[in-house]
C-alpha cells in the first residue's frame, strides 16, 4: 500500500453488522473512487488484530451479546485507540456509537466502553424506532441529517463532545440531541447504511482523511431524491 | 366441540365468506378474528382430534407448508392455511373452513410458535431457519432462537424436524427428545457467526460448522439434498421433480418429506403429489400478458433475495420495494443483499421505496431504469420473459394487477 492510498477499515463485521452496515463501507469506497482517490478497504474480524494506521474506521450496529464482546476485544486489542489518538476519522453507528462511550448496557449489565467519546448510554423506557431527522452542528457545515433509528438506548453527552445534531423528528440520544462528535470521530443512532441518505457526511469523512477542504462534486441525483423523500416523510 | 366453539366456528366461516364476497382479501384473517372473539379457545377446540404439523422459520415456510400438506394428502384430507395467513387468526380460520379433517399442516409466524404449540398440541414441529427479517419490529435473531428453545422445552412429546445447517435452529431444537435433522443448504450465514450457546465464533467449512468454544456443532442430517433429489434416512436417493424453480425448493421438498415421514408417509408415495404444486399464493406464478411471460418471485429479506437471484433467468428483471407495515419500515437490509447477479441484464425498479433501491443499485454499479407503474414496466421490455422480484406488499400490488393470480 502506498501513502497516497486511502485505507478504510470496517470493524468486526462478524459481530457488528445487523442492519446493512456494509453500506457505509461501499458508499465511502465508491465516493472516493469517483474522485480518483485510490482506496483499499479492510474488513477486520474480531479474531484479527486491529490495524492502527488506517485513515477511516467504520463500526456498526449489533445485538447486545456481540456488542459487549466487540467492546471487550477492542479494549484488549488497543489498535483502535492508537488509531483515534493518531487522528483517524471514525463513523460509529448505533451499538458501535454506544461502545465508543465510557459505558453502555447490554443484556441488563453495565459494560465498559472504549472511552473514546465523552458519553455514556443506558436503557430508555421505550424503544426508539422510526425515521429520524436533525439539524447538524453548524460548525460541520452539513445539510440536515436523515436516517432510520432502532435502539433501546439513551445516550448522555459529557462536556468533551458536542451533539452531532439537534433532533427535529425522532428520538436520537434523548429526544433533543442526536449523536455526538469530537475531533474526527462521529457517532450516530442513524443506523445501518447511514451514509446512503447522508452523502455529505461521507464526503466529510473523506475530506478529514485526506486533509482537503473540498472535493470534486459528483452526480448525487438519486441520493438527493431519496433524501428529499425521507426528510419529508420524517416531517409528516 | 362445546356449543360456544360451534357457534364461533359457524360465525367465523360466515365472516370469511362475506369478506371474500366483498372482495376484501381471502377472508382468512377476519373470519378467525371474529371466531376468536366469541371463543378465545376456539383454536384449541378446532385443533383437538387432528394430527397436526406446524412449520415455522424466517424463509420458505409458506412453500414448505404447501408441499407438506400435499405430501400428507396421501393419508387423507389435510387442513392448511395455504394463503400465508400465519398467525392464530389465520390458523383458526383455516381449521374452521376445512371442517373435520384428520390432519392439518399450519404455517406459523415465528413469533407465535410458542402460543400455537400450546394451543394446537402438534405431533410435529418443523423449524426451517432463522435470519434477519424486518428488524425494526421483529425480535432479533438470538432472542427468537431463545423463544423457540423455551417453547420446545415445555413440550418434550413433540417430534421436531429441524435444519442441521442453521446453528440458531440447531441450538433452539437441542432440548427436544425426538429430533429429525434435515440439510437443505444455507446460503445466508451473516446471522450465525456467533455461537448462541457460548458467544464464541462459529467456523464453517465444506458444509459443516462448529463452535470454536463449546460442543455445539452441526448434527448429522438424516434427510439431505443431493443434486436434484433427496436422500432419505435409509440412504436412498429420490429424484424430486417440481414445478417450482430453484435448489431452495428442493430443500423445501426435503423438509416436507421429513415432516410427512413423521406421519408414516413414504417418500415414494409423497413425491408425485409434490410435483402437482405449481405456485403458492402467486409465488412462482407465470402470467402471459402482451407477449411477455411474467414470473413472480417473492423476496422478503436478504436470505430470500439470494434465493430469488438463484431462480431468476438472465432476462429483463423488475425489482419492486415497499416499506409498509407488513414489510417493515426499514430498508437498511438492501445493503445486506449483493445485487451483482443482476449485472448484464436490463433492470427496472419501482415501488414506494424505489429511491432506496436506486441508491443501492448505483453503489452496486448496476444500471437501472425507474418506472412508475407495472404497466410501464411491461411496455419497457421486449416480448419474452420478465422476471419480477418484489417484497411482500409490492408483490401483492403486482399480483393485484394480474387479477390476484394464484
Amino acid at each position: 500500500m502506498s501513502d497516497s492510498t486511502l485505507r478504510i477499515v470496517w470493524i468486526y463485521p462478524d459481530l457488528l453488522s445487523t442492519y446493512g452496515d456494509r453500506g457505509n463501507l461501499l458508499i465511502l469506497g465508491r465516493r472516493a473512487a469517483m474522485r480518483g482517490i485510490p482506496v483499499e478497504t479492510y474488513s477486520v474480524r474480531s479474531d484479527q488484530p486491529m490495524p492502527s494506521t488506517a485513515d477511516i474506521y467504520l463500526i456498526g450496529g449489533g445485538e447486545d451479546g456481540p456488542q459487549a464482546l466487540a467492546a471487550q476485544r477492542l479494549i484488549n486489542d488497543g489498535g483502535l485507540h492508537r488509531a483515534v489518538n493518531q487522528g483517524a476519522a471514525v463513523l460509529a453507528v448505533c451499538a458501535g456509537y454506544q461502545l465508543f462511550g465510557h459505558s453502555f448496557f447490554a443484556k441488563g449489565t453495565k459494560c465498559p466502553g472504549l472511552g473514546l467519546l465523552d458519553l455514556s448510554s443506558d436503557r430508555g423506557e421505550t424503544r426508539a424506532v422510526g425515521e429520524i431527522r436533525g439539524d447538524i452542528d453548524p460548525r460541520l457545515g452539513l445539510p440536515p441529517l436523515s436516517g432510520f433509528e432502532n435502539h433501546g438506548g439513551r445516550t448522555h453527552l459529557g462536556p468533551g463532545v458536542a451533539p452531532l445534531a439537534r433532533v427535529t423528528a425522532g428520538i436520537g440520544n434523548d429526544g433533543q440531541t442526536e449523536g455526538a462528535w469530537h475531533g474526527k470521530v462521529l457517532g450516530t443512532y442513524s443506523h445501518g447504511p447511514a451514509l446512503a441518505r447522508n452523502p455529505a457526511i461521507a464526503d466529510l469523512l473523506l475530506r478529514w482523511a485526506i486533509g482537503a477542504d473540498s472535493l470534486a462534486p459528483v452526480d448525487d441525483t438519486w441520493p438527493e431524491r431519496l433524501r428529499a423523500e425521507r426528510l419529508a416523510a420524517a416531517g409528516a | 366441540m362445546p356449543l360456544r366453539a360451534k357457534v364461533a366456528t359457524s360465525v367465523s366461516k360466515t365472516a370469511a365468506a362475506l369478506s371474500r364476497a366483498a372482495g376484501r382479501g381471502d377472508g382468512s384473517v377476519i373470519g378467525g378474528w371474529i371466531g376468536l372473539k366469541i371463543d378465545p379457545e376456539l383454536l384449541s377446540h378446532l385443533a383437538s382430534g387432528r394430527a397436526i404439523a406446524l412449520v415455522s422459520g424466517t424463509n420458505g415456510k409458506t412453500t414448505t407448508t404447501r408441499l407438506a400438506a400435499a405430501a400428507l394428502g396421501v393419508l387423507g384430507p389435510v387442513a392448511t392455511n395455504s394463503f400465508g395467513a400465519n398467525m392464530p387468526t389465520g390458523h383458526t380460520s383455516a381449521l374452521a373452513k376445512a371442517g373435520a379433517t384428520p390432519f392439518a399442516v399450519l404455517e406459523v409466524d415465528e413469533h407465535y410458535l410458542a402460543r400455537v404449540i400450546d394451543e394446537t398440541q402438534p405431533r410435529v414441529v418443523a423449524l426451517l431457519n432463522l435470519s434477519r427479517d424486518q428488524l425494526d419490529r421483529a425480535k432479533e435473531v438470538a432472542m427468537m432462537a431463545q423463544m423457540w428453545r423455551t417453547a420446545l422445552a415445555g413440550h418434550p412429546d413433540v417430534a421436531v424436524v429441524a435444519n442441521a445447517d442453521d446453528p440458531m435452529v440447531v441450538w433452539a431444537a437441542r432440548g427436544a427428545s425426538h429430533i429429525t435433522w434435515f440439510s437443505a443448504g444455507q446460503r445466508w450465514h451473516d446471522d450465525s457467526f456467533v455461537c448462541p450457546e457460548s458467544g464464541d465464533p462459529i467456523e464453517r467449512a465444506n458444509g459443516d460448522w462448529w463452535c470454536t468454544g463449546c460442543p455445539l456443532r452441526r448434527p448429522q442430517a438424516q434427510w439431505r439434498v443431493e443434486d436434484d433429489g433427496v436422500i432419505d434416512p435409509r440412504g436412498d436417493w429420490h429424484l424430486v421433480k417440481l414445478q417450482l424453480p430453484g435448489t431452495v425448493n428442493i430443500g423445501n421438498a426435503a423438509t416436507a418429506l421429513a415432516v410427512a415421514a413423521e406421519f408414516g408417509v413414504r417418500a415414494i408415495e409423497a413425491l408425485p403429489r409434490l410435483s402437482t404444486v405449481a405456485s403458492i399464493a402467486g409465488r412462482y406464478a407465470q402470467v402471459d400478458r402482451d407477449g411477455r411471460n411474467i414470473r413472480l418471485l417473492l423476496a422478503k429479506n436478504p436470505a430470500s433475495w439470494l434465493e430469488a437471484f438463484d431462480m431468476a433467468e438472465q432476462s429483463p428483471t423488475l425489482l419492486s420495494i415497499n416499506a409498509r407495515d407488513p414489510d417493515g419500515f426499514d430498508t437498511s437490509w438492501l445493503y445486506d443483499v449483493d445485487f451483482s447477479p443482476l449485472h448484464n441484464r436490463p433492470v427496472l425498479i419501482t415501488g414506494d421505496r424505489a429511491y432506496d433501491l436506486a441508491v443501492r443499485l448505483e453503489v452496486n454499479g448496476i444500471p437501472f431504469r425507474h418506472v412508475l407503474s407495472f404497466e410501464e414496466a411491461i411496455r419497457s421490455v421486449p416480448p419474452g420473459r420478465l422476471e419480477v422480484i418484489a417484497n411482500y406488499t409490492a408483490f401483492q400490488d403486482i399480483r393485484a394487477e394480474l387479477d390476484r393470480v394464484n
